[in-house]
C-alpha cells in the first residue's frame, strides 16, 4: 500500500474534485478487501469523467469517498478546495447538501413528492436561497410539463430527468453520477447521458460518472477504468 | 414539516389505518373513563357528598369491607371528640336492607344511622329532614326506583315500617345501593336484633340495649391536621380518610382496579400499534431514508420530520376518538348503566394515549439514525 501521490501539482487547483492517493480497505480479517487502492484522480470545472471496470472493482466507494459519505483510511479528498479530512460528521452532511449533487440508479426520488416538490425539499434542506428555481431547472432539463407529476406517474428515463435537476439545485461544484442508464432502454440511456454532459459544460460543474455501459461514454471527456481498487488508463 | 404532511398525504391509507385504530383506543377510553366515573359515583358517591373528613373503624376491622364488619361505642367517639384538630366526631352506622313499599316495589336501601343534629345530616334537596323515629331521608336516585316522599317501607324480615320524608340533594349512592338516612336510634334498634314489626316509637327505639355503631365520623376543625395515629391508639381505633375509606366500601377496589388494569393494557396497546406502524413505515423507506441521508439531510431533521407525523396522527385520531366516545356516552348517561363523563380522567386519557403513542412512535423513529446513506449507492461500494 503507497500513500505516495501521484498528481504532479495537487495545490494550485481549487475547482472540482481532487483525490490524492486514498486508500480504503473494507471488511475486516481474512475477508478484507481493497476496494481503493493508491487511488489518485482529478477532475476539473465542467468536465465529465467517466468511471468503467467490472463490478466490485471499487467504483462505488469512489463515489463513496469522493461524495464525503466514506472517509478513505488514507489520501486526501478535496471538493472545490475543500479537504474533507477536515469535515465533522454534521460538516461533511452540510457540504454534502449545498456543494456535492447525487444522481442514483433510477431516479431514487422520494415516493411522496411531485417533481418540483423534490428539489423544493433539497432547498429547503439546504437552507440557502441562492439555488436555482425549480421549475426553471425542470424546464431545462425538459421536465416542467410534469412539475405536478409524482415518481410513480414517471417513466424511468423521466424520474432520472428528475433526479438529475433535483442533484443540480443547490448549484453544486461536483455532480456524482452512480448508474444512471442502468434502469433504462437505449434510446432513453442516451438522452440522459447527453442532458448530463449539457449540464456538465454549461453549469461548469465537475462530474463523475459510474457506469456499466460502454454506449454512452462518447458523451464523456475523459473514461478511466478500474480494476481492483486501482485506477487504469 | 415538509415532507412529513406530504407523506401523509401520500399514503393516507397506511396512515389512516393506523390513525383508525387509535381512535378506536380513543373511544374506548371515553367509555371506560365514563363506566370507571359512573361506578365509583355508584359505589361511593354516597360518601363522597359526607362532610367528613375520616372514618375511625374498630381496631383490627379488615379494611376492604370495613363499613360493615367494624362495631364502635360511644366511649371511642367521646374520645375522638378530644382529639386536637377534630372539630366533631359522630357515631354513624351502617347496614344493607331490602325493603318493600306499600305498592308491592322492591328497593335496596343502605341505611345510614346518624344523630339528626349532628354534622353528618344530610342536605334535604326536596321534602325535609328526619325528626322522628320512624322516618327516613332518600337518595334522589331512589325516586328512579319507585321511592316516593309519603311511602312507607317496610323493612324485610323485620317488618320494622319507615316513612320517606325527604331526598337528598344529589345523588346518594353506597355500594350501588341507594342512601337512607335514619336516626341512630332506629338504626340500633334495627341492628339490634330485637325489634318488633310496625312504626318504631320513640319509647321503643330507647329501650334497646344496643349502642353501638359502625363508625366514628370525624371532622376536621378548618385548617387542622388529625394526627390519626395518636387519636387511633387513644380510642382503639383504625382511621382512613374519606378517600382512603372508598376502599373500605363494598366492590369499590375490585371494580376500579378492573377498569384499571384494562385501561393500562389500552395504553400499552395504543403505544405498541403506533410503535410497530412506525417500525414498518421506517423499514418501508429505508431506502428513501438512505437518500436523503446520502444528499446531506441531517438526522435530526428527519427525526423531527418523523415524530412531527406521528404527533399529528396521533392527535388527530385521538380526538377524533375522544369525540365519538363522548358522543357515544352522552347516550349512554341517560341509561340505567352506570356512566358518568367527567372531564378531568377523559383529559388524562387523551394526553396519556398522545403521549404513550408518541413513546411508541419515538422508539421506533430511533431507527432513523442507524440508516446508512451508503445504501443509496449501487449496493456494493
Amino acid at each position: 500500500m503507497s500513500t505516495e501521490t501521484q498528481t504532479s501539482n495537487p495545490g494550485t487547483r481549487t475547482g472540482g474534485l481532487l483525490i490524492s492517493g486514498a486508500n480504503l480497505a473494507l471488511g475486516d480479517g481474512e475477508a478484507t478487501v481493497q476496494a481503493l487502492d493508491n487511488v489518485t484522480l482529478s477532475v476539473s470545472p465542467g468536465e465529465m469523467v467517466a468511471v468503467v471496470g467490472p463490478s466490485g472493482a471499487g467504483k462505488s466507494s469512489l463515489l463513496a469517498v469522493a461524495g464525503a459519505l466514506t472517509t478513505p483510511d488514507s489520501g486526501t479528498v478535496k471538493v472545490n478546495g475543500v479537504d474533507l479530512g477536515t469535515l465533522s460528521k454534521a460538516e461533511r452532511a452540510k457540504f454534502r447538501l449545498k456543494e456535492i449533487g447525487f444522481v442514483f440508479q433510477s431516479g431514487n426520488l422520494i415516493p411522496a413528492l411531485n417533481a418540483a416538490e423534490q428539489l423544493k425539499l433539497m432547498l429547503k434542506l439546504a437552507g440557502s436561497r441562492d439555488g436555482f428555481d425549480p421549475l426553471e431547472l425542470l424546464a431545462a432539463v425538459g421536465m416542467d410539463h410534469k412539475a405536478k407529476s409524482r415518481p410513480d406517474q414517471l417513466s424511468g428515463g423521466e424520474r432520472q430527468r428528475v433526479g438529475i435537476a433535483r442533484s443540480l439545485v443547490n448549484r453544486p461544484s461536483l455532480l456524482l453520477v452512480d448508474e444512471p442508464t442502468a434502469a433504462l432502454d437505449r434510446a432513453r440511456s442516451q438522452d440522459v447521458v447527453a442532458l448530463l454532459a449539457r449540464e456538465t459544460h454549461e453549469r461548469g460543474v465537475a462530474t463523475v460518472m459510474v457506469t456499466h455501459d460502454h454506449d454512452v461514454l462518447h458523451h464523456c471527456d475523459r473514461v478511466v477504468e478500474m480494476v481492483d481498487g486501482r485506477l487504469v488508463g | 414539516m415538509f415532507l412529513a404532511l406530504r407523506e401523509l398525504r401520500f399514503a393516507r391509507a397506511r396512515f389512516g389505518l393506523m390513525g383508525g385504530v387509535v381512535a378506536l383506543i380513543a373511544v374506548l377510553m371515553v367509555l371506560l373513563s365514563g363506566l370507571s366515573s359512573g361506578l365509583v359515583n355508584d359505589g361511593v358517591s354516597g360518601l363522597k357528598s359526607m362532610p367528613a373528613t375520616a372514618f375511625a373503624f374498630n381496631e383490627g376491622t379488615k379494611t376492604d369491607n370495613a363499613f360493615s364488619r367494624s362495631v364502635v361505642d360511644e366511649g371511642q367517639a367521646d374520645t375522638w371528640a378530644e382529639q386536637p384538630g377534630v372539630e366533631d366526631a359522630a357515631l354513624m352506622g351502617t347496614a344493607m336492607m331490602n325493603g318493600t313499599t306499600g305498592n308491592g316495589t322492591q328497593v335496596d336501601l343502605a341505611l345510614f344511622g346518624i344523630e339528626p343534629d349532628s354534622f353528618l345530616a344530610p342536605e334535604i334537596g326536596e321534602g325535609r329532614g328526619i325528626e322522628a323515629p320512624d322516618e327516613i331521608v332518600v337518595s334522589s336516585t331512589a325516586a328512579d326506583a319507585g321511592l316516593a316522599i309519603g311511602d312507607v317501607v317496610t323493612l324485610e324480615r323485620i317488618d320494622v315500617e319507615l316513612t320517606v320524608v325527604g331526598y337528598t340533594d344529589g345523588q346518594a349512592t353506597f355500594g350501588h345501593v341507594d342512601l337512607a338516612y335514619l336516626p341512630l336510634d332506629t338504626w340500633q334498634y334495627v341492628a339490634s336484633g330485637q325489634s318488633s314489626p310496625g312504626t318504631p316509637t320513640q319509647a321503643a327505639v330507647s329501650s334497646v340495649d344496643f349502642d353501638t355503631a359502625s363508625t366514628v365520623a370525624l371532622k376536621a376543625a378548618d385548617g387542622a391536621d388529625i394526627d390519626f395515629a395518636a387519636g387511633d391508639s387513644a380510642a382503639g381505633t383504625v382511621t382512613s380518610t374519606l378517600a382512603e375509606s372508598f376502599d373500605a366500601s363494598p366492590g369499590y377496589s375490585a371494580e376500579t382496579m378492573t377498569l384499571e388494569m384494562i385501561q393500562v393494557f389500552l395504553y400499552a396497546i395504543c403505544a405498541l400499534v403506533v410503535g410497530a406502524f412506525f417500525t414498518v413505515w421506517t423499514i418501508q423507506r429505508r431506502h428513501e431514508l438512505a437518500v436523503l441521508r446520502a444528499v446531506g439531510a441531517s438526522t435530526g431533521y428527519l427525526l423531527r420530520d418523523g415524530l412531527l407525523q406521528a404527533a399529528i396522527i396521533l392527535v388527530v385520531s385521538t380526538v377524533v376518538g375522544i369525540l365519538a366516545g363522548l358522543g357515544m356516552g352522552a347516550g349512554l348517561s341517560g341509561t340505567a348503566m352506570p356512566f358518568a363523563l367527567e372531564a378531568a380522567p377523559i383529559a388524562t386519557a387523551t394526553v396519556l394515549t398522545i403521549v404513550l403513542g408518541l413513546v411508541g412512535a419515538a422508539l421506533a423513529i430511533v431507527r432513523i439514525s442507524r440508516v446508512d446513506p451508503l445504501v443509496a449507492l449501487g449496493g456494493q461500494r
